[in-house]
């Protein structure tokens, strides 16, 4: 966790994105600096539109900011490309690949024989509930199974970085809690670096190490909490009096800046 | 019965129709005197299919030789012209508008000059079928490799893949749906290419057998071979409904539960 010289797993330099629409160049996101160490998890909350998912196409190298600079392993990296593992806020099942084929989409796309893959892969079909559903096609799963082949499918990029984006976003209050709890268990033992971009101020409490919060577009952090809660973690800690004390000042962070243009609905 | 599997009800109606139409047909050729040579009745058409069929099937088989080849070639040809117009602005701006001037030539006028230049045999009839058949399957392709989403080809750069790694994962099983409905219409289509290839100037093949029968007022052996070439369209139409079927089991999953 803590390096004799602190070498950041993630850095973003002073990064801004800007769009086009038309004529009209539309600012989404920053300037905006972010350090990560390694095996941190932190989360970004934020309203809606405000630039999360553009920041984590950022880090993946999908776009590339304005201006400003991004860092990976203390050094700059202008192709960064397949250097993070990044769960996008949609599942991208392919639809034509079974689940089995979906997942190992990463380690096919490294030119790993199939059958080291498969070998690699198979004991985490277990580990995710998913052994008896390889040979499924995605149209034939629930929306939490698809989600749980997503989130499969990025571990198996095996890259020490991963961008979560809302990875249970589309899913009921129930089987999200017990994702969650999943995940914690998941990341506690696994040592990986988490960046994970969530609408849900609990589920980022209880995850992460630190918390960023945005305001609305063009998206800048607003405020960081670091989260001094013990672990391992669990829901029963909800009612702590730091995280209560958390989750106000996070909730009383985002009412200031989110006008009525952002309804408060349930995610 | 209305539960008979092999005939559901949505099937009997249109079967209904037909031999209802076969029947008046019959009728009217003997209840009116229609001489044979106008308009033979379908019990003498089918009488010549069988009385003919060494001749006939002689002549279909040269026929399916230029459809075959034609389809091949057109969606080798396709392939290739599609690929190259969703890859590369330039190819798409010089190419594409004459893909689509190809389909204004008028074959029955392109027809002769091919004769010239290929004379009788296979080559002018295969070229007949390409330019009837490359279209729609090119067009198809085409939209279908620009309708991919573009997050799944996010996705592939995202894990580090190649351009080429997304044309093969990502692109072209996102094309093949639309690759099949153009390839069904294409095969809809090809037999009348070849029939019109044959037009022009052959020795074989049905469209040639049509002229000499028609020529000689063999009316029902023309009928036989119309019925021919139709029953031949319908099957390849069904022939490549049935290699869709077996390249996307995933479109059947959607419809199922586990
Ligand atoms: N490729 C693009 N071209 C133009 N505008 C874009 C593009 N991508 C995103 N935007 C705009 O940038 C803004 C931020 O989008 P982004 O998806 O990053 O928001 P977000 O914070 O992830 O929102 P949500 O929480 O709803 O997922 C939005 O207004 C969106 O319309
Ligand atoms: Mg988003």
């Amino acid at each position: 966790m803590k390096s004799p010289s602190p070498l950041w797993r993630v850095e973003l330099r002073h990064v801004t994105k800007s769009f086009y629409r038309g004529r009209q160049p539309l600012s989404v996101l920053g300037p905006l600096d972010l350090r990560v160490a390694d095996r941190e998890f932190v989360a970004l909350v934020g309203p809606s539109g405000c630039g999360k998912s553009t920041l984590l196409n950022l880090i993946a190298g999908i776009e590339q900011p304005t201006s400003g600079e991004v860092w990976l392993d203390g050094e700059l990296a202008p192709e960064r490309l397949g250097r993070v593992a990044y769960m996008h806020q949609r599942d991208l099942l392919l639809p034509w690949r079974t689940v089995l084929e979906n997942a190992l989409l990463p380690l096919e796309l490294r030119g790993i024989p199939r059958r080291e893959a498969v070998a690699r892969a198979l004991p985490w079909f277990e580990r995710f509930g998913l052994a008896e559903f390889t040979q499924a096609y995605p149209a034939q799963l629930s929306g939490g199974m698809r989600q749980r082949v997503a989130f499969l499918r990025t571990l198996l990029a095996d890259r020490p970085l991963l961008l979560l984006d809302e990875p249970f976003g589309a899913l009921d209050a129930l089987t999200r809690a017990s994702l969650q709890e999943w995940l914690l268990a998941l990341w506690e033992e696994l040592d990986r670096t988490v960046i994970l971009v969530t609408h849900d101020v609990e589920e980022a409490l209880i995850l992460s190490d630190r918390v960023f919060v945005l305001s609305p577009r063009p998206g800048t952090i607003v405020c960081e909490l670091i989260v001094e809660l013990p672990r391992p973690r669990s829901y029963a800690m909800v009612t702590d009096p730091r995280f209560v004390q958390l989750k106000a000042e996070i909730l009383a962070h985002l009412r200031a800046r989110t006008t009525l243009e952002v309804p408060l609905h349930g995610t | 019965m209305a539960h008979n599997r092999l005939l559901p009800r949505d099937r009997i109606l249109p079967l209904l129709i037909l031999a209802a139409a076969t029947f008046g047909w019959e009728l009217a050729t003997d209840v009116f005197q229609i001489p044979r040579w106008v308009l033979p009745p379908p019990s003498a058409v089918l009488h010549a299919l069988v009385r003919d069929q060494q001749l006939l099937l002689r002549h279909l088989a040269v026929t399916m030789e230029e459809v075959g080849l034609g389809l091949m070639l057109s969606v080798l040809l396709a392939v290739v012209l599609a690929i190259g117009i969703v890859s590369s602005r330039l190819v798409e701006r010089s190419v594409y508008p004459l893909v689509v001037a190809s389909q204004a030539v008028p074959i029955v006028a392109l027809a002769p000059i091919l004769l010239i230049w290929f004379g009788y045999g296979l080559t002018p009839k295969v070229i007949v079928v390409v330019l009837v058949c490359f279209f729609p399957i090119a067009v198809n392709l085409v939209d279908g490799l620009r309708g991919v989403d573009r997050e799944f080809v996010d996705l592939v750069r995202s894990l580090g893949g190649t351009p080429w790694q997304a044309l093969r994962v990502v692109r072209i099983p996102a094309a093949l749906p639309s690759f099949f409905s153009g390839l069904r219409v294409a095969a809809a289509v090809s037999v009348i290419g070849a029939l019109i290839g044959e037009w022009v100037g052959s020795s074989a093949g049905l469209g040639y057998l049509m002229i000499r029968a028609a020529s000689q007022f063999h009316t029902d052996r023309v009928f036989a071979a119309v019925l021919l070439s139709a029953i031949a369209s319908i099957a390849l139409f069904w022939t490549v409904g049935l290699l869709e079927y077996v390249a996307l089991p995933w479109r059947r999953a959607a419809k199922t539960e586990p």
